[in-house]
């Protein structure tokens, strides 16, 4: 079911009329004969509305930094923002050696009245110190909170001479929380950290295995990072670093060996692929290792790439064992789910990518969008030229990185890499919108109002979003699932996660609970009753 | 699990904490703004700590957290966040329509300076409605100051000594606890025949039922009526003096209503105070019907001694809560060994002792030298148990790595509690609550007893 733009105008007439114009420009009600249409995104949120976003410190520590595991991460701030990135989005990782694994820690200089009075800079240092001495980790990163830019610490410098005092690399991430307008500043920040400091500075020239990949965007939620793993390895692909998920400093810094870049979420992770592609020569994979046919097409178009024939077939047997030890118990599932429409709203990158999951399963996505994510995200990177700076993304700085004269090399010739463009997202992303039907309907910054007015529009089977508003939705008896954190299931990529959350969804539509909203009493006159000779009941 | 924490104790003396038993004050502010009916709390920062919040609280309550933020960008740190908040307030009594908005602030607009009040003052509210405020300072004390700050605040913008004489009437404020815990409280006043007015009170709000519908303000909370007659009120009892007592002097200071101070009613003991208290203040004898609840938890406690006696415990999580318990394990004969709070020890304006010396002067009735200490965190609290160990663990979720590290049976108790459901919906105070916390304690340790018990000692009755 569609709707018409009258019904738009009458969901936006309730805000003041500057918010109205605003809002309009986030929306679009699909229409691709009229060519197309542009949405705007990567922008600010009105004060005042409710909305799902987060900040830039989330986007940094919380998502890309987080993940990895031998490093310690230290907050510079109050005690809040470590306390809420500690352990709640569920990057799992594990280590051989098990003290080498600060997954479960959370680090925080616990900033006082007399530091925000006075400066921080003397305990963060004081911190550090500690952290070494404590856990000897082989790395540590300083994530700044919103107090430390406005009160001047100088992070950098702290983190420079606490390198020197210990002989180990201290990152300083200036992600205060209120750079940007999400946490994709964040995401944008902890990208130039990495690969400023990170990548590259490892010592090997040449990865151990035969097709060497890097796996960029996968944050290993629920595992599914493993998932992944197990597939790729099993073809024969030798995974040199994963960022961030279950990632390590010691992975990472020799990711500058890999023969191509995978990137999962493109929106919290293209600027390093982007610089790869730039410092040493290795072109970029956008992949989609959610839904079956998505994960069949993504491992075709990595052996394309590497274009061995042994590849390609060992590819092949792989996706052949694969479906045909999943399909029947795909097929169960889709008849529960067969039929229904959903909406589909998370992040950066996942608001895409479980649309085809949904599909599959015969669930018809209505609505979908991000919640931090860019134009290029929606349109594809073909509109990156024409996307305007404004002041807010004026504030994240750029880094520029050259060619390395010594690593530098060209993984394929421009003729080839030419022609593999044209049949395989080779360093391009077509966005969402190309893969909406007519009428669907895209929504950047999705909000609790519209959330409740486009609901009441469109009535979906099932709400894909995160945990504000699952409650919100299950309230009005429609199933919610979390697309952030998996309601704490997962692996929901590859083959084995498709299963995973075709159980997961159909459990949603079937659970018995949705039967007891009404009470009997509500649906049974309280007087029945014969009526006897003398009229009494 | 937590592998890289050694057993022996290196001394930090940096002020930094490593796995925290606290978080910051904003999060506190939206919770007891929450306990007012028809209150949209607003967090006026950058949209991170609006966001972080609503996650945790949904995350420990499963029901809807509404709350909207001023969003803030650089521009705005830069220039003061004034406009933000005029827009917000505009932009939220239009679209959302709430009675009143409660504004909290945070570490950004602290540290900045912006002047709420005079921002209030400027903005567009209709006829009929109310913003109301309260400095939030992350930098601060802990969450739990941030709901003590919010409930002060209730009372200073509401509160009114209007009657000459004082009502027949008690104030009960409940303190940072589960909206199943409000209910136990105002059913324990109920049949003390007491009046009372409860605030906040988030029970009909945060455990709200399924219905069909979503309903942005639910039933519950208490009536911006009912906070202001809080001022002719004979006398508040605050229960818990982290959370609680701060609103309590305010009201004596403002509407002369005099404050009784006790505990949080965990416990036989501190129930029975509570008990007393509205006993005293209303003239009133205590119904069979309470009597006969007391007298069936004495029963279970001493029916079931033999499971508890002499057993350590280590104990952490919010000072109110954590001085219940750790009154509620002494009262089964139990040893609470080491205890531990990351909110810092006394409660900011109160003259009333610490949270060490309280513990400590506790812990002494019994003859018992624990570790104690205020303003801790989580690694502390694991390298004390490495080095002297516990057969319970009780806290909230954030202790479950540390029980499986050190394979220690473990009661969640407090907030958050992220892994387990039903929780918010029952009593931890009250007689029944001592009795449901008798009973989680009891099947921890005796799951734990069957689990480890070779064949030939596997009993069929304990």
């Amino acid at each position: 079911m569609a709707i018409t733009e009258a019904q738009l105008e009458e969901i936006l007439a309730k805000y003041p009329s500057k918010l109205q114009k605003n809002r309009k420009k986030h929306i679009i009600i699909n229409n691709q004969e009229c060519g197309a249409q542009t949405i705007e995104a990567n922008t600010r949120t009105a004060p005042g509305i409710i909305t799902n976003r987060g900040c830039a410190y989330a986007g940094c520590k919380g998502v890309v930094l987080g993940p990895l595991k031998d490093m310690v991460h230290i907050t510079h701030g109050p005690i809040g923002c470590a306390y809420y990135t500690w352990g709640t989005r569920r990057n799992k990782a594990r280590t051989e050696d098990l003290a080498q694994n600060f997954i479960n820690y959370a680090v925080s200089t616990d900033m006082q009245e007399s530091d925000i009075v006075f400066g921080g800079e003397k305990k963060l240092a004081k911190v550090i110190d500690e952290v070494v001495e404590n856990f000897h980790p082989k790395a540590i990163t300083v994530s700044a909170t919103c107090p430390v830019g406005l009160i001047g610490d100088d992070i950098n410098a702290v983190a420079k001479a606490a390198e020197e005092r210990h002989g180990i690399p201290v990152l300083a991430f200036s992600c205060e929380g209120y750079k940007g307008v999400s946490q994709s500043a964040g995401h944008h920040i902890a990208n130039n950290g990495l690969m400023d400091k990170v990548i590259g500075a490892g010592t090997m020239e040449k990865a151990n295995g035969k097709y060497p990949i890097n796996l960029l965007g996968e944050y290993n939620i629920g595992g599914d990072g493993w998932e992944v793993e197990r597939i790729l390895t099993d073809i024969g692909y030798d995974i040199v670093a994963v960022m961030t998920g279950d990632g390590s400093y010691e992975d990472l810094k020799n990711a500058h060996v890999s023969e191509l870049n995978l990137v999962q979420c493109h929106r919290s992770i293209n600027y390093i692929a982007e610089m790869l592609e730039v410092k040493y020569g290795t072109p970029w994979l956008k992949v989609n290792f959610i839904g079956v046919q998505s994960t069949i097409e993504t491992l075709r178009n990595m052996a394309e790439y590497f274009g061995d024939p042994a590849l390609k077939a060992r590819t092949e047997e792989v996706i052949a064992r694969e479906v045909a030890r999943i399909e029947p118990m795909m097929e169960q599932y889709k008849k529960v789910c067969e039929g229904k429409t959903a909406f589909c709203f998370v992040g950066g990158s996942r608001g895409h990518h479980y649309q085809g999951l949904f599909g599959e399963l015969g669930i018809d996505t209505v609505l979908a969008g991000y919640e931090f994510a860019h134009r290029d995200d929606y349109e594809g990177r073909q509109v990156l030229p024409d996307i305007k700076t404004d002041a807010d993304s004026k504030n994240i700085p750029e880094l520029h990185v050259n060619q390395d004269p010594n690593r530098f090399k060209l993984k394929l010739s421009p003729e080839k890499m030419a022609e593999l463009k044209d049949r395989i997202p080779l360093s391009y992303y077509a966005g969402m919108y190309v893969d909406m039907k007519e009428g669907t309907i895209m929504v950047d910054d999705l909000n609790h109002y519209e959330t409740e007015e486009f609901i009441k529009l469109l009535k979906p089977d099932i709400f894909a979003s995160g945990i504000k508003d699952k409650y919100v939705v299950q309230k009005m008896g429609i199933p919610a699932k979390q697309i952030h954190s998996y309601d704490y299931s997962g692996p929901y990529a590859g083959f084995n996660g498709a299963v995973n959350f075709a159980r997961d969804v159909s459990m949603g539509f079937a659970s018995p609970t949705w039967n007891f909203i009404v009470p009997p009493w509500k649906e049974e006159p309280l007087l029945t009753g014969k009526v006897n000779a003398e009229g009494v009941a | 699990m937590l592998d890289a924490t050694t057993k022996e104790i290196k001394e930090r003396t940096s002020g930094g904490v490593i796995n925290p038993a606290k978080t910051c004050q904003p999060i506190g502010a939206m919770y007891a703004a929450l306990g007012i009916h028809g209150c949209l709390p607003h967090s006026h920062g950058s949209q991170g700590c609006c966001s972080f919040h609503r996650m945790h609280l949904t995350r420990h309550f499963r029901d809807p957290i509404m709350a909207s933020t001023s969003s803030f960008t650089e521009g705005a740190s830069v220039f003061g966040g004034g406009a933000n908040l005029k827009t917000a307030i505009k932009t939220i009594f239009q679209v959302y329509n709430p009675d009143l908005i409660a504004v909290h602030t945070t570490c950004l607009t602290e540290t900045i300076g912006d002047d709420i009040p005079n921002l209030i003052k400027t903005a567009e509210i209709p006829e009929g409605k109310k913003v109301i405020h309260t400095n939030t300072p992350s930098y601060v004390g802990s969450h739990v100051t941030g709901f003590s700050n919010m409930t002060r605040s209730m009372v200073n913008y509401f509160s009114e000594a209007t009657t000459s004489l004082k009502k027949e009437q008690v104030n009960i404020i409940p303190g940072f606890v589960n909206p199943g815990d409000m209910r136990e409280i105002k059913r324990i006043a109920k049949l003390m025949k007491a009046p009372f007015i409860m605030f906040p009170d988030t029970s009909g709000v945060v455990d709200s039922p399924m219905t069909g519908e979503f309903q942005m303000f639910p039933k519950g909370g208490t009536t911006q009526a009912e906070l202001t007659d809080a001022g002719n009120s004979k006398l508040t009892i605050a229960l818990g003096r982290f959370a609680s007592s701060d609103a309590a002097e305010q009201l004596d200071k403002k509407c002369k209503v005099p404050t009784a101070t006790l505990k949080t009613p965990i416990g036989i003991k501190a129930t029975d105070d509570l008990v007393m208290a509205l006993r005293q203040a209303f003239v009133t004898e205590v119904p069979y019907e309470l009597e006969e609840e007391r007298g069936q938890l004495v029963d279970i406690m001493t029916d079931t001694h033999f499971h508890f006696h002499g057993k350590k415990v280590a104990i952490f999580g919010d000072p109110d809560i954590v001085t219940g318990m750790t009154e509620l394990v002494m009262s089964l004969g139990m040893k609470p060994v080491h205890i531990l709070t990351g909110t810092p020890g006394g409660a900011p304006g109160s003259t009333v002792g610490s949270f060490g010396e309280d513990i400590k002067e506790l812990v002494g009735m019994a003859g018992i030298d624990a570790n104690i200490k205020a303003a801790g965190d989580l690694f502390t609290l694991h390298q004390w148990i490495k080095n002297e160990p516990v057969d319970l663990l009780i806290g909230n979720t954030y202790g479950k790595f540390i029980a499986r590290a050190e394979d220690i049976p473990f009661v969640r108790v407090g907030f958050p509690v992220l892994d387990r459901s039903v929780h918010s919906y029952m009593p931890i105070v009250g007689y029944r609550g001592a009795m449901r916390l008798v009973e989680m304690i009891s099947g921890a340790l005796l799951d734990r007893q069957d689990r480890d018990a070779a064949d030939e000692d596997f009993e069929l009755v304990m």
